[in-house]
């Protein structure tokens, strides 16, 4: 039997027929997308924009049909800021800014490089790592310049969770590169902890380990040693992302062809030149996507620690909405506008460590 | 050096690493010991026996105030299996179904693909489960007033009610004063974990099966479609056989992963094992008891997951080469 | 994601089952006095209330606390420290409650807690005094036509988890021979919401929450109503750690002094004026003459600030949820004892 390949398809009909309705299913399955569009998109418009009100007009949004966006334009202070006092908000919006920009700066760098290659980032990024935290903690904290003290357990809201994402994957990240190369390594033993740490660690859900971090730790050692719970709850957040990433790491340590390490070897390297000069560079490299993604794993994984009482972006909107009778009914439009934020974070994140999964290898 | 000195290092290295291990881990439990005592807390797993005292409002089995805390774990447990179980098998179905669309040659069909993948993935679960719970308990009427979908089929904010076999013969659900009376219940709580846990691992796993598929070799579909197999053949006798062994541990993986996430029914309300613990933790007190439970059940369901997904991958791999 | 390596079979939890072991019975007290000296030295008194009760405790806008268990704190930190205001609120969870004061995150828990068996004699804590005698009861949209519990057969009910209300609410069913069916939250945020979005028939919590949720968290208070049945005993009241009779002694006996005062009509206004004035209890509650403050490691006038600074019980009560509140409930079980009530301080000498 002989096929000959489809004739190219020629002007806008033909390319329809050809992609749309290309045999019984795809044609099946264009008929039911377009279908349900029909049916689900006018009323979804209706809802979202013709019939939505706008401003914060409690009154307007009752007799209102569709979405209160009015909710977004009253609370987005508490959501976006959780309980940090009213008149000091400005500290947070700089902070998150500083923060934000200092991630930002980080993604470009590779894209910036590769244009420039005679670019030395890496003292800037460097300098943007040790700036940024500082200046972030100092706005947020205060109790210095002037700027009044504000106890961690105010802080709250894009704040919040930005810190417990970034200072995770920071603190996550050295932590995971030794517990990586421990579980790779010659030594038995180390081999042996590395492995049941990062395996029990995986084994457990986050919530439970929240708990115990907010919970029970108090319960267990003296209070001279109990440190505030917003930093036992980043430790729980930290060993946990550091065991995912670890896993990432060797998986990525594994991937290097055994041909570099005989080379190394025959180098006379020993097993620390090895790791260092030969395969860590080459490992990060491949790893940069599944460490990228487990930044994003680990933004959208800090909405639980609500469950022990800290107020980042969800928590902060439950917050804002919930103990107010009058925006309470508007939660879905909350839900929908926090559910942007993350998006656009994540979205920005898995798209820029894609650009490191096809960016050349130097 | 040389490797013997190496080596010696390296064996002292490790034991003063133990050593050093155990120490600290001697001193926690001491302290941690001393500190409970001096607080006066009780502790001990002596509580299991008494009677829990609360109810638990759905399950696999009936659960009475009057029965042991033990049997409210049991409980608990089985509702988190209740909800992981059929979650991971419609997870399975969805996430393979979408991920075979991401490559589709339908613009349209590709691209609500992956529309899906990238919206669900790129949103916290806790928020989809919020959204969802909301929806179907604000946006629905009250039990009362349910919407019959189908004959005898009730949805309303009290949750879905469905014919059932109960007692040798159909129990049909009718409108009682308040709520739905028989037939079987889904309560809003269980369908807004299912359906949240069922959307975001699908994702995952349409990514996991897009990339699986994808790793099968060009030449491979070439030589399937030189043979005059249809793209439909060449999926079901080519590349899947080809990808289904590779693809087992990023889905068993996913498969754990939505069985930790059930987790997160604390915060809408469904009487999973976690919930159940933390409310006898608050009844009793005992935080390390309930809270070491938890972990070690879980470490027990995962070690079991694992083995299962071991033996599926050499079945699968001998099947392929058979 | 990165398709993992094979994993290994999950070492059981070895560190945290030595550690369950290694756990004894027996309680040793802490040192006593040594709470005071802590907060002295700390300059506040570190206070757990709830997030949001009206009446009880909760925020305004402002951050500005109020409520009856607000203002116990603060009569405290005027006697103790001489300033009402050197409070640092720690609003907790009902799950965090306990595990907040056993681990000394918190001095005293103030939060609408019911004085029962089992929490003070197991968990490290004891209850001082009671400030609200309570009792649980059911909040229902009218729309529903119930005029009675009993008539809530097969029922959702919406209840925050971690409560004596969720055993409770087990106990008078059962006792009733009535199936209910609970829907159970960790938080009150949660719980409450989803009652206010129709996941529920009735919702049940203590008789004064019921009130202030109704006033001040319903979109239309005359939609719902309150059942009559109260089904439970809830005496609410503050608590400390276990171990510090002196700090146990010195919450105990600020929350009797705020009783007495209003037994001696002692108000905040006329406080100064009877400190002077001819009636020996009023001047020994004051501090003039006798010096009760010596007994609880304070100075003599330590039950005039408290007086001073939130009123005596009756203005606190009317302050947060009687007539000069949204919540305007009756004084009735919590009248004093010579006016019919259960409010009643020993002797203050």
């Amino acid at each position: 039997m002989k096929r000959l390949p489809p004739p190219a398809p020629i002007g806008l009909l033909p390319w329809l027929r050809s992609r749309l309705f290309d045999g019984p299913a795809s044609s099946l399955a264009t008929v039911l997308i377009l279908l349900a569009a029909a049916w689900l998109l006018p009323g979804a418009l209706r809802w979202a924009v013709s019939g939505a009100v706008w401003s914060a007009d409690a009154e307007a949004c009752r007799q209102a049909a569709g979405a209160c966006w009015g909710m977004v334009a009253e609370k987005y202070r508490p959501i976006l800021f959780g309980r940090y006092p009213y008149e000091a908000q400005w500290r947070p919006l700089c902070a998150t800014a500083l923060l934000l920009a200092a991630i930002v700066f980080s993604l470009l760098a590779p894209a910036l490089t590769r244009r420039k290659p005679g670019l030395r980032l890496w003292p800037w990024l460097g300098a943007a790592w040790v700036l940024a935290p500082a200046g972030f903690l100092l706005l947020m904290g205060g109790g210095a310049f002037g700027l009044a003290a504000v106890p961690t357990e105010l802080w709250g809201g894009l704040p919040l969770t930005l810190l417990l994402a970034t200072a995770g994957i920071a603190t996550a990240f050295p932590l995971a590169l030794l517990v990586a190369l421990g579980r790779s390594g010659p030594l038995p033993a180390v081999r042996a902890l590395c492995a049941v740490y990062v395996e029990t660690v995986r084994s457990i859900p986050l919530v439970p380990a929240l708990f115990l971090a907010s919970f029970l730790i108090p319960l267990l050692v003296p209070p001279r040693l109990s440190a505030d719970v917003l930093l036992r709850v980043q430790v729980a957040i930290t060993l946990f992302a550091a065991a995912y990433l670890a896993e990432a790491i060797r998986g990525a340590l594994a991937s290097v062809p055994d041909g570099q390490r005989q080379a190394a070897a025959a180098l006379g390297l020993g097993w620390w030149g090895t790791q260092r000069h030969i395969l860590l560079p080459q490992a990060l490299r491949a790893a940069a996507p599944s460490i990228a993604n487990s930044f994003v794993n680990l933004f959208k994984d800090t909405s639980l620690v609500v469950v022990v009482g800290l107020y980042e972006l969800t928590g902060s909107l439950e917050l804002a909405l919930s103990g107010d009778p009058q925006w309470r009914s508007y939660h879905l439009e909350g839900y929908l506008f926090i559910g942007a934020i993350y998006w656009l974070g994540c979205y920005a994140l898995s798209r820029a460590s894609r650009r490191l999964e096809f960016s050349p290898r130097a | 050096m040389s490797a013997a000195r190496t080596g010696r290092a390296a064996w002292l290295l490790q034991i003063a690493l133990f050593a050093a291990l155990a120490a600290g881990a001697w001193w926690l439990a001491g302290t941690a010991a001393e500190e409970m005592r001096a607080r006066g807390i009780r502790s001990g797993f002596d509580f299991f026996a008494q009677p829990a005292g609360f109810w638990i409002s759905e399950g696999v089995f009936e659960f009475d105030p009057a029965e042991s805390y033990l049997k409210a774990f049991a409980a608990g447990l089985a509702n988190t299996l209740r909800v992981a179980l059929p979650a991971i098998a419609a997870a399975l179905l969805l996430g393979t179904l979408v991920g075979i669309g991401r490559l589709a040659r339908n613009p349209l069909l590709r691209g609500l693909c992956t529309a899906y993948v990238e919206t669900l993935r790129n949103i916290p679960l806790l928020l989809q489960l919020f959204t969802w719970y909301y929806l179907l308990t604000a946006m629905l009427p009250p039990a009362a007033e349910a919407i019959e979908l189908l004959p005898h089929v009730f949805l309303g904010s009290g949750g879905l009610a469905l014919p059932w076999v109960a007692d040798g013969g159909l129990s049909l659900p009718q409108r009682g004063g308040f709520a739905i009376t028989g037939g079987a219940h889904l309560s809003p709580e269980y369908l807004a974990l299912f359906i949240g846990l069922t959307g975001y691992t699908a994702a995952y796993i349409a990514e996991s099966v897009r990339g699986g598929l994808q790793s099968v070799s060009a030449g491979q579909r070439q030589a399937a479609a030189a043979l005059g197999l249809t793209p439909r053949q060449t999926l079901r006798l080519v590349t899947l056989p080809q990808a289904l062994p590779m693809l087992v541990p990023p889905l068993a993986n996913q498969s754990l992963n939505l069985l930790k996430n059930s987790s997160l029914a604390v915060a809408i309300g469904y009487p999973e094992l976690v919930s159940i613990a933390n409310t006898t933790l608050n009844q009793t007190g005992r935080a390390v008891e309930c809270i070491a439970v938890v972990l070690a059940v879980y470490l027990l369901l995962c070690a079991v997951g694992i083995a299962i997904a071991h033996a599926l991958e050499s079945r699968l791999r001998h099947w392929e080469r058979a | 994601m990165t398709p993992s390596p094979p994993r290994r079979f999950p070492h059981p939890l070895a560190p945290l089952a030595a550690l369950a072991a290694a756990l004894c019975l027996h309680a040793l007290p802490a040192q006593a006095g040594a709470t005071l000296d802590a907060i002295k030295k700390r300059g506040e008194i570190a206070c757990g209330v709830s997030s949001g009760v009206p009446g009880f405790s909760a925020a305004d806008d402002k951050g500005q606390w109020r409520g009856l268990d607000v203002d116990v704190c603060r009569a405290i930190a005027a006697a103790v420290l001489g300033d009402a205001t050197k409070v640092k609120w720690v609003p907790l969870g009902s799950q965090q409650r306990f595990s907040a004061l056993q681990a000394g995150e918190v001095d005293i828990l103030s939060r609408n807690t019911t004085w029962t068996l089992t929490r003070d004699a197991s968990l490290g804590i004891s209850f001082a005094a009671v400030t609200y005698y309570d009792g649980q009861g059911f909040l229902v949209p009218k729309r529903f036509k119930v005029a009675s519990a009993l008539q809530l057969k097969d029922a959702d009910i919406c209840v925050q988890s971690g409560t004596t209300t969720e055993k409770n609410l087990a106990d008078y069913f059962r006792a009733q021979g009535i199936r209910v069916k609970p829907v159970v939250f960790e938080k009150f945020d949660a719980s409450l919401k989803a009652f206010f979005n129709g996941r529920c028939v009735a919702y049940t919590t203590d008789a004064s929450s019921l009130a202030g949720i109704r006033a001040g968290e319903a979109p239309n208070p005359d939609d719902y109503a309150i059942l009559p049945e109260l089904i439970s005993k809830e005496p609410l009241g503050p608590a400390v750690r276990r171990g510090d009779e002196d700090w146990l002694a010195i919450v105990k006996w600020v929350v009797f002094a705020l009783i007495e005062a209003e037994e001696l009509g002692v108000t905040r206004d006329n406080a100064e004026a009877r400190l002077k004035g001819k009636d020996p209890a009023a001047g020994r509650l004051l501090g003039q003459g006798e010096d009760l403050g010596k007994a609880l490691g304070l100075d003599a006038q330590w039950a005039y600030r408290a007086v001073r600074a939130v009123g005596n019980y009756g203005e606190i009560f009317d302050r947060n949820l009687g007539a000069g509140s949204p919540l305007k409930l009756e004084r009735g079980a919590n009248a004093l004892w010579n006016k019919g009530g259960l409010m009643y301080a020993p002797p203050l000498r």
